[in-house]
This record gives C-alpha cells, sequence and structure tokens, in this order.
C-alpha cells in the first residue's frame, strides 16, 4: 500500500523512517490506496463511500475539471520569532516529506494544480509560545484555487500553528503536517467563511517517535466545508489528539472525516469533536476512522462525537469506525450521540431563576466548554466563545 | 409575612398506558416562618408534589391551584417561579457539562436579583457558602453536579439556597444518602436559612432522622398522593415507631 511507504526529503525524519517502513499489507476500505495519478481517480458520483454525504453539486466542480488557477486570494503572515513561513516554487519544496499521497480526486487534482508550496519551518529544540498565524483571506468564488501548505515542526520543539480563512473562495487544498520526534505541535485551523464558500481540504500528519500532536478544526462558515484529517505513526509513544468545534446554520453543510493510523506500536490518539446545528438543512458529517495494525501493540485510541441539535431541519451524521487487527491493545473506545436540549439540564438551570434563553446559551457554551477549554491557546479560546456566542445570538433565543 | 397555599392539586403524569394520577387533591399551606415536613413511603408523591411547584414539564397539573400570597404560580414559567421566590432543592440534582458552579452561580444571583452581584463581595460570599457546607472553594470551578459524589451535590444544594435566599424553599429528600457529617452540615445550613424568620421550609423526607435537627413546627403524613394526616412534631415520633403501615392500609380502602 503506498500511503505507508513514506517519501524521502527530510533528514531530521530519516531515523525512525526506517522502522515505519516494515509495515504490513491492511486491507481496508479505511485505507484507501492514494495515487498522484487523477486517471486513478475518476470523478465520483456520490454513490462511493467516501463522497456519499457530500452535496457534490454545491462543488462547483472541484471534484470533476473545474480549472484551479484562481488567485483571487491573499496570505497575511504572523509567524513567530524563529519560525520560518515562506511559499516557495513546488520544485523546490519539500512537498510529500509527510507521506501523503493523495486519496481522492479533489486532493490530486489540488496537488497536480499548486505552483507553490507554503512552508511553515519550527527549528529543532525550539520552544515558542507565541502562535504563529496564517490568515487566508479569499476575494471571490467565481475562480477556483488550489493550495499546499507543510507544516514541519523539528525534533523536540514545542508550537501553536493557527490557520485562519475568511471571505469567500472556492478552494481545494493540502496540507501537510509533519511533527519530528519528541516535538510538541498545536495546529489549529479556523472555518470562518462567509457563507458562499466551498472549501475541500485534506490534511496528513505524521508524528515522530514520542512526538505529540494537538490538532484543532473549528469550523464555522463555509457553503460547504469538507475536511479529511489522517494521522499516523512513524515510531513508538506518538500521541494525536484531534478535536474539533463546529456550529451549522441553516443550509450549510460541514463534513469532517478523519482518520487515525496506528502504524506504531504504543501511539495513542483521542478524536473529539463536538457540534451544533440550528436552521433548515444544516448539515454536520462526521467520520471517525480508527485502524490499529498489527504491529501497533499497545495502543490507546478514543473517539467520540457529539451533536446538539438546536432547530428542527437540521440533520447530523455521525459515524465512527474501528478496526483492530491486533490483539493487543491498551484501549479502544468510541462514542457519538446526537441529541437535542436535555430538559433536565434547562429545567435544573431556570429552576434557579435563570430564563430559558439563557439558559439554553449556559447549556451549549457548556458542551463546547469541554473541548475549547482544551485547546490551550488562551487567545483562541476567547475567540471561539464569543464566535459561539455570535452564532446563537442568531438563532437560540428563537427555539422553541 | 408571605404565604404558599396548594389546594386540591391535582397532577398525573403521561405514561405509555395513558395519563396516571399521580396527586389526588393536595392541600398545603406553608406561612413564611414556619417549617413543614412532609413524610411518606416510596412512590406516594412528594417528588411529584415537588416539581409541580417548580414547574417541570414533565407534570401535568389537570385541577387545583397553587398560589404565592394570591398570586397563581402554576400559570409562570420555571425561572418565573423561582424569581418569585421559589426554590427546589432536588431529590436528584441534575449535572450540567460544561457550566461551571461559579458561572452558574453569579447567572441565577443575577437573575433572581434583577441586578449582577457586586463583584468583590460575590467571589466572598461564594466561597463562604461553600465552605459552610464543607465544600472545598475549587467546587466553584468545577461544572455544576458533574462527578459530586450524592453527598457533594446535595451539599451544593443548601450552599445555593442560602446564596439565592427565597422565600419558600422545598427540600426534596435533602437527607437521604448524606452520612452523619453531612446531614449535621446540611441541616445547619437549613436551620441558618429558616432561623431568618421570614422565610418558609417545606421539608420533605421519607426518615425521620433529620428531624433531629431540624425541628418543624407541623408534620404532614404523605400517602398515595395526598395528605393523610397532619399534627405537630409529635406525630414524627409516632411515625418512627409506628411507620407508614395504616395509612397505607387505609388509603388502599
Ligand atoms: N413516567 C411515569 N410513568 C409511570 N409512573 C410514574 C412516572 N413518573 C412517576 N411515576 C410514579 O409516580 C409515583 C410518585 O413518584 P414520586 O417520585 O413523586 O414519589 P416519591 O414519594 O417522591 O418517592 P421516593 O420516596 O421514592 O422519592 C411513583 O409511583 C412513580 O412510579
Ligand atoms: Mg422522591
Amino acid at each position: 500500500m503506498t500511503t505507508s511507504s513514506f517519501v524521502d526529503g527530510s533528514e531530521a525524519i530519516q531515523d525512525s523512517m526506517a522502522k515505519a517502513l516494515e509495515l504490513s499489507p491492511v486491507e481496508s476500505h479505511l485505507h484507501p490506496e492514494g495515487s498522484f495519478d487523477l486517471a486513478d481517480h475518476p470523478v465520483p458520483t456520490g454513490l462511493e463511500e467516501i463522497w456519499r454525504f457530500t452535496p457534490l453539486k454545491r462543488l462547483r466542480d472541484l471534484h470533476k475539471d473545474a480549472p484551479l488557477d484562481g488567485d483571487h486570494h491573499t496570505v497575511e503572515v504572523d509567524a513567530a520569532p524563529g519560525v520560518t513561513a515562506v511559499s516557495v516554487p513546488v520544485a523546490d519544496s519539500a512537498r510529500g516529506v509527510s507521506g501523503y499521497v493523495p486519496v481522492d480526486r479533489v486532493s490530486a487534482r489540488a496537488w497536480a494544480a499548486a505552483t507553490s508550496v507554503f512552508e511553515v519551518t519550527i527549528p529543532a529544540d525550539a520552544e515558542i509560545e507565541q502562535p504563529t498565524t496564517i490568515r487566508l483571506h479569499g476575494a471571490g468564488i467565481e475562480k477556483a484555487g488550489a493550495g499546499h501548505l507543510l507544516v514541519r515542526a523539528g525534533r523536540f520543539s514545542r508550537a501553536v500553528v493557527v490557520v485562519d480563512y475568511d471571505g469567500s473562495a472556492t478552494w481545494a487544498e493540502n496540507i501537510e503536517v509533519v511533527v519530528e520526534d519528541g516535538a510538541h505541535l498545536t495546529f489549529v485551523t479556523i472555518q470562518d467563511w462567509n457563507d458562499d464558500s466551498v472549501h475541500v481540504v485534506t490534511q496528513h500528519a505524521t508524528v515522530g517517535r514520542d512526538a505529540e500532536l494537538r490538532h484543532v478544526a473549528v469550523s464555522l462558515g463555509g457553503d460547504v466545508v469538507r475536511a479529511s484529517t489522517s494521522a499516523d505513526y512513524r515510531g513508538t509513544g506518538g500521541s494525536v489528539e484531534m478535536l474539533g468545534v463546529y456550529f451549522a446554520d441553516a443550509g450549510q453543510h460541514i463534513e469532517h472525516r478523519l482518520f487515525a493510523d496506528h502504524t506504531a506500536p504504543r501511539t495513542k490518539s483521542n478524536v473529539e469533536y463536538k457540534g451544533a446545528l440550528q436552521g433548515q438543512d444544516a448539515h454536520t458529517v462526521w467520520i471517525g476512522n480508527v485502524l490499529i495494525r498489527k504491529e501497533a501493540e499497545g495502543i490507546l485510541t478514543y473517539e467520540s462525537n457529539d451533536n446538539l441539535v438546536l432547530t428542527d431541519g437540521a440533520k447530523a451524521d455521525s459515524v465512527p469506525n474501528l478496526e483492530i487487527e491486533t490483539g493487543d491493545i491498551e484501549g479502544a473506545g468510541h462514542a457519538s450521540t446526537t441529541g437535542r436540549f436535555d430538559d433536565q439540564h434547562l429545567f435544573y438551570l431556570q429552576s434557579r431563576g435563570i430564563p430559558e434563553e439563557e439558559a439554553r446559551r449556559l447549556v451549549v457554551h457548556g458542551f463546547f466548554n469541554d473541548i475549547i477549554r482544551r485547546i490551550g491557546v488562551p487567545a483562541l479560546q476567547e475567540r471561539l466563545v464569543a464566535s459561539i456566542e455570535a452564532e446563537l445570538a442568531e438563532h437560540v433565543g428563537r427555539i422553541d | 409575612m408571605a404565604t404558599l397555599e396548594i389546594k386540591d392539586l391535582h397532577v398525573t403524569v403521561t405514561t405509555e398506558e395513558g395519563e396516571k394520577e399521580i396527586l389526588k387533591g393536595v392541600d398545603l399551606t406553608v406561612k413564611t416562618g414556619e417549617v413543614h415536613a412532609i413524610m411518606g413511603p416510596n412512590g406516594s408523591g412528594k417528588s411529584t408534589l415537588a416539581y409541580s411547584i417548580a414547574g417541570h414539564p414533565k407534570y401535568n397539573i389537570t385541577s387545583g391551584t397553587v398560589t404565592l400570597d394570591g398570586v397563581d404560580i402554576l400559570s409562570m414559567s420555571v425561572d418565573e417561579r423561582a424569581r418569585a421566590g421559589l426554590f427546589l432543592a432536588m431529590q436528584y440534582p441534575v449535572e450540567v457539562p460544561g457550566v461551571s458552579v461559579a458561572n452558574f452561580l453569579r447567572t441565577a444571583k443575577t437573575a433572581i436579583d434583577g441586578e449582577a452581584p457586586k463583584l468583590r463581595t460575590w467571589v466572598k460570599d461564594v466561597n463562604a457558602a461553600l465552605e459552610r457546607v464543607t465544600l472545598d472553594k475549587d467546587f466553584a470551578q468545577r461544572s455544576v453536579n458533574e462527578g459530586f459524589s450524592g453527598g457533594e451535590k446535595k451539599r451544593h444544594e443548601i450552599a445555593q439556597l442560602e446564596l439565592l435566599n427565597p422565600k419558600f424553599a422545598v427540600l426534596d429528600e435533602t437527607d437521604s444518602g448524606l452520612d452523619i457529617d453531612a446531614l449535621r452540615v446540611v441541616s445547619e445550613g437549613v436551620n441558618r436559612y429558616s432561623d431568618q424568620g421570614d422565610r418558609g421550609v417545606l421539608l420533605i423526607t421519607h426518615y425521620t432522622r433529620i428531624l433531629r435537627y431540624i425541628k418543624p413546627d407541623y408534620v404532614h403524613v404523605f400517602v398515595a398522593g395526598r395528605v393523610a394526616d397532619q399534627g405537630g412534631p409529635e406525630l414524627a415520633d409516632e411515625l418512627e415507631a409506628n411507620g407508614y403501615d395504616k395509612y397505607v392500609k387505609a388509603a388502599a380502602l
């Protein structure tokens, strides 16, 4: 299988790579075979397992053949001291260093179309508290564009990288994240798009020995957002936490597809996504795939998705999948809930004099709080609380 | 002086087999300055009475009235009742994930008083209220009731009682599940509250144990959805000695 063979390219990760290469093949629909060749990715019909939840008609032909040469966007970078964040031509870039091979047609098209790679590099041993922020602002949806982002956290570094999307765009994108041995990276994406944006992004992270990735996805805006994120491990002891918060309004489609591929022993994955939905035809999709390979002994994995449906007419799909190929694991579990306001919560708060509308606000904030307080970037946490407040202001007072 | 008056209250719950009547004509009057104990066997409808007064949506009032100083409270929403001066300490306090005790208490206090409490004194007040019921001040940062032990939940209810200081408190089996030390702590809280003189207490309990610490002015025996007997504190002693048997038998006739 190609996605498990890592592409050469970085000196720093070579030694841990050698071990990771000895993976046995897996026959699993969780593990599609990737390819750089567009011919290997026929135009999806919507019946395919990986496409069946996505409203293809609204993708503006990103999944077919829409030209991806649009450049109606601006990128603004606020790099923390010590971090380099620059755009380099594909030929000079380290693209592919994560081992990623495109797993679907949009990703393969974005790969082929990208002319440059935005590279964010955190030097080895650097401990950088200040977040590095990349703002991608879309200035129009008419012409579709493609992007490639590569984030590399050097050995034993600690850093925070935030990618902030806003404005209007039709955007196909690949993101690679490499967390080298012993490094600790917090990587955050914030989908704060206008209501007319379409964003299909595929992310792949590879995590070194004893390294930690905290991956945070916040999805608030956009007409269609489809974010597929996979992670695998290059050595024992790696840990991945995937936290997600999303809020879908009327007509919005927000889809998160997560895949934790346990390719090494004693690794951890913890996936927790929470979403709220309000308004007619608000639709969210959460797919949580976990594969525990034969060599991944002693691993620990947990994934959960909770949806709070605030109004009629909204729909949340939630599908956890766990595939285990070794008998020797420390723990594996998943949970998925989709529900409305809990009457008991509201009753308790109201019985203390808190008006119903205020009680609903408290419950929704409380619902998200569990995740938000674990992001670990205070300024971002405050911003998120405010964003949720703004989303709620649109609606919550008006539901019965 | 204020009066909470319950007249001929009939309440049903919706079951798979249809409406089931739980309260079958309850009459009860509580004035501020008084402590009333309601005692009755399991399933007699004590919690139903408490929830109906508070306005829980599960219970349907089919007839009767509940008034506070002559004002109908049954037409009020749950939060309006609380702001009118009613408080229910629940038999099973609800866990509200992600909402901190501090935030919850401040929001409730603001709603009840109609203005935000003074920041400087409020934190002290909260800490003191928690301390009086022997809850560590760390509890203020935890989610409401989440992961609290049974006894901690009950003590948290009493801390709220003291902070919100309503006109009338309905305490639904606040004594159950408490060890002897916690029982004393909780009872002292209730006594501090009622000793203000102008507060009314409706103390629902299954056991007479708590009446060693809280002295009721009136005792009502609650059986099969109505008040079967009432009297002074001596009635509790009689129940202690003879149990509910004779009332249960009479109600079954
Ligand atoms: N949804 C329901 N369907 C059927 N019966 C119900 C329902 N809800 C409550 N009841 C019944 O109503 C009766 C009164 O319940 P309630 O909780 O008020 O009793 P209680 O006196 O508080 O009992 P305890 O001492 O155990 O707290 C019980 O018999 C209970 O089973
Ligand atoms: Mg009860």
